[in-house]
């Protein structure tokens, strides 16, 4: 645990050093602001105490950013080799996988926990169901703890971050968006189960307040899958050099 | 500690890249590892740092395998990969502080184990740079540096003085020594001059076999088999002396030699001199026999020998 957290700690340091980190949290709160205060289907608009905008506008803005920040996780140290002196230090490949994985979590949960003033401002103009705004940023951790353990398979199995920067995007967008499409056009039980399978269904039963076991699996399988992919792929040393 | 190499083998897809290699290596002894580009050297050396498994054989450190525990065995080992590769945008002290606690240097010793690294690898005047913005030099020590912070037994370096200007070459060679008196140490390189001024064994592999395991004086006595002599004789006809030496029992080819119209270069049959026979031919012509020396076989001849009869 304590190498995983040395590792964790490095990465999140080099996110700050590189602006990267600063870059992210200002494009997402100026974003989401955006939408959710001035423009559009904003909380004015939609003249109701509750964050149903701001969570449409994170959900889709998550999914952009969220490769950006797992491209380079281990593509770079692949690209520099400075993977070869990391994986001969005294740490298991699942420790390094576990410590690149928080680092890009915790980076995610410090730019979410800079919008609760977005909440606070919503309580304080109506009665706001605090439940719902809870769960909804629950759902979006477990949604951006998906998108990162794709982030970073994509980014284990190649040594050029746009490369994986796409790949993630492309893997990601079928969670996104074609699984839902495919399940708004077709019936039976493969309509169910693509309806299952898409990441934004799960998202929404946990923002409107009502998410249970089922999605929590659903995010965890995918959470597991990505990683132990990345895992195998960090195994296979000189498979894709 | 021991390292041992035991018929190790290894491919990538279909090509051999080490072959069924053994080789041991005591506690306190600098090994050089050489062996033409694309000889499998690197790939040795991934194998005992554990960053691949080999697909045959075992490496055992200290009488660990790195099939079994090779987190046990990378705690013991200091790695400098080849083309020293360190995260370019970090501090040099929070680099060496991160390496510090993923080896497992006690919290209370990070600091001073810090500073003497900083100080033994010569960067305290750079010790707030960061690291890509030092010069390769001072990234090499950079990396000796890291390597060397959790006081491992084994150390292993591959090519750590390429890149480095003849200062700095001289420097580091002196540093590797110093630190092989306690330790053992794996060089990998393919400069023959560098390996015969530190270490105390060659190991020299070609085409993923092992050619050659000994002292560097005894590689050089191996090629002194046949006696090389140079000699100047002069008061006769340079042609009928060529023909008279030639004629010797023991001599097998005499050439001229551009520097002095008397003088040949003499290689004798294997295991004969002909130095005696060379003397008694100059008093039986009463020639005047000037110089008669013995040419000494470079190392670098021994190692072409070797690498490329295979």
């Amino acid at each position: 645990m304590n190498k995983i957290w040395i590792i964790t700690k490095r990465e999140l340091k080099s996110f700050f050093d590189s602006l990267m980190a600063y870059v992210m949290i200002v494009l997402f709160l100026g974003f989401s602001g955006f939408f959710t205060w001035l423009f559009g289907n904003d909380v004015f608009m939609v003249n109701q105490a509750s964050l149903q905008s701001f969570f449409g506008i994170a959900f889709w803005s998550l999914f952009f950013f969220i490769p950006a920040v797992t491209m380079g996780l281990l593509a770079d140290e692949r690209k520099s080799g400075t993977i070869e002196l990391l994986v001969t230090k005294p740490v298991s490949d699942w420790q390094i996988v576990a410590g690149k994985f928080f680092a890009a979590f915790l980076l995610i949960c410090i730019t979410l926990a800079l919008t609760l003033p977005y909440y606070f401002s919503v309580a304080g103009i109506g009665k706001i169901d605090h439940g719902a705004v809870w769960m909804g940023y629950i759902g979006l951790l477990f949604m951006s703890a998906c998108y990162i353990s794709i982030g970073m398979f994509a980014s284990s199995i190649t040594g050029n971050q746009i490369v994986a920067f796409l790949i993630s995007l492309f893997i990601g967008i079928f969670f996104q968006l074609v699984f839902q499409m495919l399940s708004g056009t077709s019936l039976g039980w493969f309509g169910a189960f693509m309806n299952y399978l898409s990441i934004g269904n799960h998202f929404e039963s946990m923002a409107r307040g009502v998410g249970d076991s089922k999605d929590i699996i659903y995010f965890l399988s995918i959470i597991i899958l990505g990683l132990t992919g990345t895992e195998l792929a960090l195994s296979k040393r000189n498979l894709f050099n | 500690m021991e390292v041992s190499v035991e018929s190790v083998s290894k491919s990538y897809g279909f090509q051999k890249a080490v072959d069924n290699i053994s080789f041991k290596v005591n506690t306190g002894e600098i090994v050089g590892f050489l062996g033409p580009n694309g000889a499998g050297k690197t790939t040795t050396m991934k194998i005992i740092t554990c960053f691949m498994a080999p697909d045959e054989g075992n490496v055992t450190v200290g009488g660990i395998s790195v099939l079994k525990d090779p987190e046990e065995v990378k705690r013991h080992i200091g790695y400098v990969p080849e083309s020293n590769p360190l995260y370019k945008d970090m501090a040099i002290i929070d680099y060496l502080a991160f390496t510090a606690e993923i080896q497992g240097v006690p919290r209370a010793q990070i600091r001073e184990r810090i500073l003497e690294m900083v100080n033994v690898c010569g960067l305290k005047s750079e010790k707030h740079k960061k690291i890509g913005e030092l010069s390769k030099g001072y990234q090499q020590r950079v990396g000796l540096a890291q390597a060397l912070i959790h006081n491992p037994e084994v150390l292993i370096l591959d090519e750590p003085t390429s890149g480095l200007d003849p200062n700095q070459i001289v420097e580091i060679r002196e540093l590797i020594k110093k630190i092989g008196r306690e330790k053992t140490v794996i060089m990998c390189s393919h400069i023959l001059a560098e390996v015969e001024a530190t270490c105390d064994r060659i190991v020299i592999i070609s085409g993923g076999k092992l050619v050659a395991d000994s002292t560097s004086t005894s590689l050089r006595k191996q090629a002194q088999n046949k006696e090389i002599l140079k000699v100047t004789i002069e008061d006769g006809d340079r042609n009928v002396v060529f023909n008279k030496l030639k004629t010797l029992d023991t001599v097998e080819l005499v050439d001229f030699l551009p520097e002095h119209t008397q003088a040949f270069e003499v290689l004798s049959k294997a295991g004969s001199g002909s130095r005696r026979a060379i003397f008694r031919l100059c008093v039986e012509n009463s020639w005047t026999l000037t110089e008669m020396t013995p040419i000494e076989r470079k190392l670098e001849e021994v190692f072409r020998d070797l690498t490329t009869v295979n």
